[in-house]
């Protein structure tokens, strides 16, 4: 069934990428751990971003093979409604803010004393300006760097990450506009 | 610089204020320069963000995923890479592509090999060695490797095919087509400038993006078996 289901998301794709991944996934469904080792190159490079940009550097590395893991566990649940690439990264999102959430970062993003504009503000001008926007946003606080990454690079809207962090839709905003107040500096020049 | 509007300017730049907010913001930009140059900034953010590019990690990552899933690369597998890797070194542009090209032309042959078929590796890999004299063109030295390979893959495929959902097997043709089409086009090219490296290299690619689906949709048949 599931693999029936991966086949015909063949139609929804364009004729460059799909076949090669719903393919893949109806193998990987059946056990092909080549298959998914595919589905893997194809995907690694997003979901490694995404951990980088998410939790940092250290330990984007072992949430990636987390999420790779996960994923392999959980395929036979995915059911081809979207493309293959969605649902993993759906899947990595999740793992990744459970993962901030043990850490207790959710707590620090619900504090209102932490403003991110204070984080920029606390440093020299000369090395913010030419301080990499990727390193910029890995000096946010937990919280507004996750709800930054998920609107502004990932294009999640405010409700839904309102409901993935259990936070309002208000709330969410107000940090967005912290992160970029403070992301204005960082813009390489 | 802050007023009463400059924390509402990510909601203006989002389009998520109401009608009546949006416009007195407007009229309010109109007066306020710092205002103006804040939201040009925070435009600038936002672009910058949504212009990332995604970046593979430092380290292959694969082993330790393989190693969880119960899925760790085999011996053989990796002394293969090695070789392969080394061999690459020391070729041309035009070579790679051939080369490339011929690897590919195995490796779909011996997809089969562990399935209900008769092996092909032997009919994929013959031609390599006796196939047609060498033109001008790389990419001709494995032509008939290549041909043999597609022959017994697109066989095995129209015996198959029944077992394939009828709307997978029309978006499989309308691509096979659209590769098809490009291939011709390659060749139309070459036949003007056969030592091209570029055309050599496009050829090439095409070619083994269809055998690539020829050995996908074969796979899906045999998984249906």
């Amino acid at each position: 069934m599931g693999a029936r289901t991966a086949e015909a998301s063949i139609l929804r794709n364009g004729p460059d990428t799909i076949p090669q991944d719903a393919a893949d996934v109806a193998l990987a469904q059946s056990g092909d751990a080549q298959a998914f080792e595919r589905l893997y190159r194809a995907q690694v490079a997003r979901v490694h971003s995404l951990a980088r940009r998410m939790v940092g550097p250290a330990e984007a590395d072992e949430l990636t093979q987390d999420v790779f893991v996960r994923g392999w566990q959980k395929l036979h649940t995915f059911r081809g409604e979207a493309a293959f690439g969605t649902w993993l990264h759906r899947l990595a999102v999740n793992l990744m803010l459970a993962h901030c959430a043990a850490q207790g970062a959710r707590r620090r993003y619900l504090d209102e004393g932490a403003d991110p504009a204070e984080v920029g503000e606390a440093r020299p001008a000369s090395p913010e300006l030419t301080m990499d926007f990727e390193t910029a946003i890995g000096r946010l606080p937990p919280g507004a760097r996750q709800i930054f990454v998920l609107h502004d690079v990932e294009g999640y809207k405010h409700e839904e990450i309102a409901e993935m962090l259990g936070i309002s839709a208000g709330t969410s905003k107000a940090q967005l506009h912290r992160a970029r107040m403070a992301l204005r500096r960082h813009l390489e020049r | 610089m802050a007023d009463q509007w400059t924390h509402r300017l990510s909601e203006y730049l989002d389009d998520e204020l109401s009608a009546t907010e949006r416009r007195r913001l407007d009229e309010h930009l109109q007066g306020c320069p710092a205002c103006r140059e804040t939201l040009e900034e925070l435009h600038a953010v936002a672009t910058r963000a949504a212009s990332l590019e995604d970046r593979s990690p430092a380290r292959d990552l694969w082993a330790g995923v393989a190693a969880r899933i119960g899925a760790a690369p085999s011996e053989a597998e990796a002394a293969v890479g090695g070789r392969w890797r080394r061999l690459r070194l020391a070729f041309t542009v035009p070579q790679l592509a051939a080369a490339a090209l011929a690897l590919m032309t195995v490796s779909a042959g011996s997809v089969w090999l562990a399935g209900p078929r008769r092996p092909i590796v032997q009919q994929a890999g013959a031609p390599a060695t006796q196939g047609p004299a060498i033109t001008a063109s790389p990419v001709a030295m494995v032509e008939g490797a290549y041909q043999a390979a597609v022959s017994d893959l697109e066989r095995v495929l129209a015996e198959g095919r029944g077992r394939l959902d009828s709307a997978t097997v029309r978006v499989l043709e309308q691509n096979l087509g659209i590769i098809d089409a490009a291939i011709a086009q390659s060749q139309r090219a070459l036949a003007a400038d056969p030592a091209s490296p570029y055309l050599n290299a496009h050829l090439a690619s095409t070619m083994k993006r269809k055998l690539e689906l020829l050995r996908q949709a074969s796979r899906l048949v045999a998984a249906r078996t």
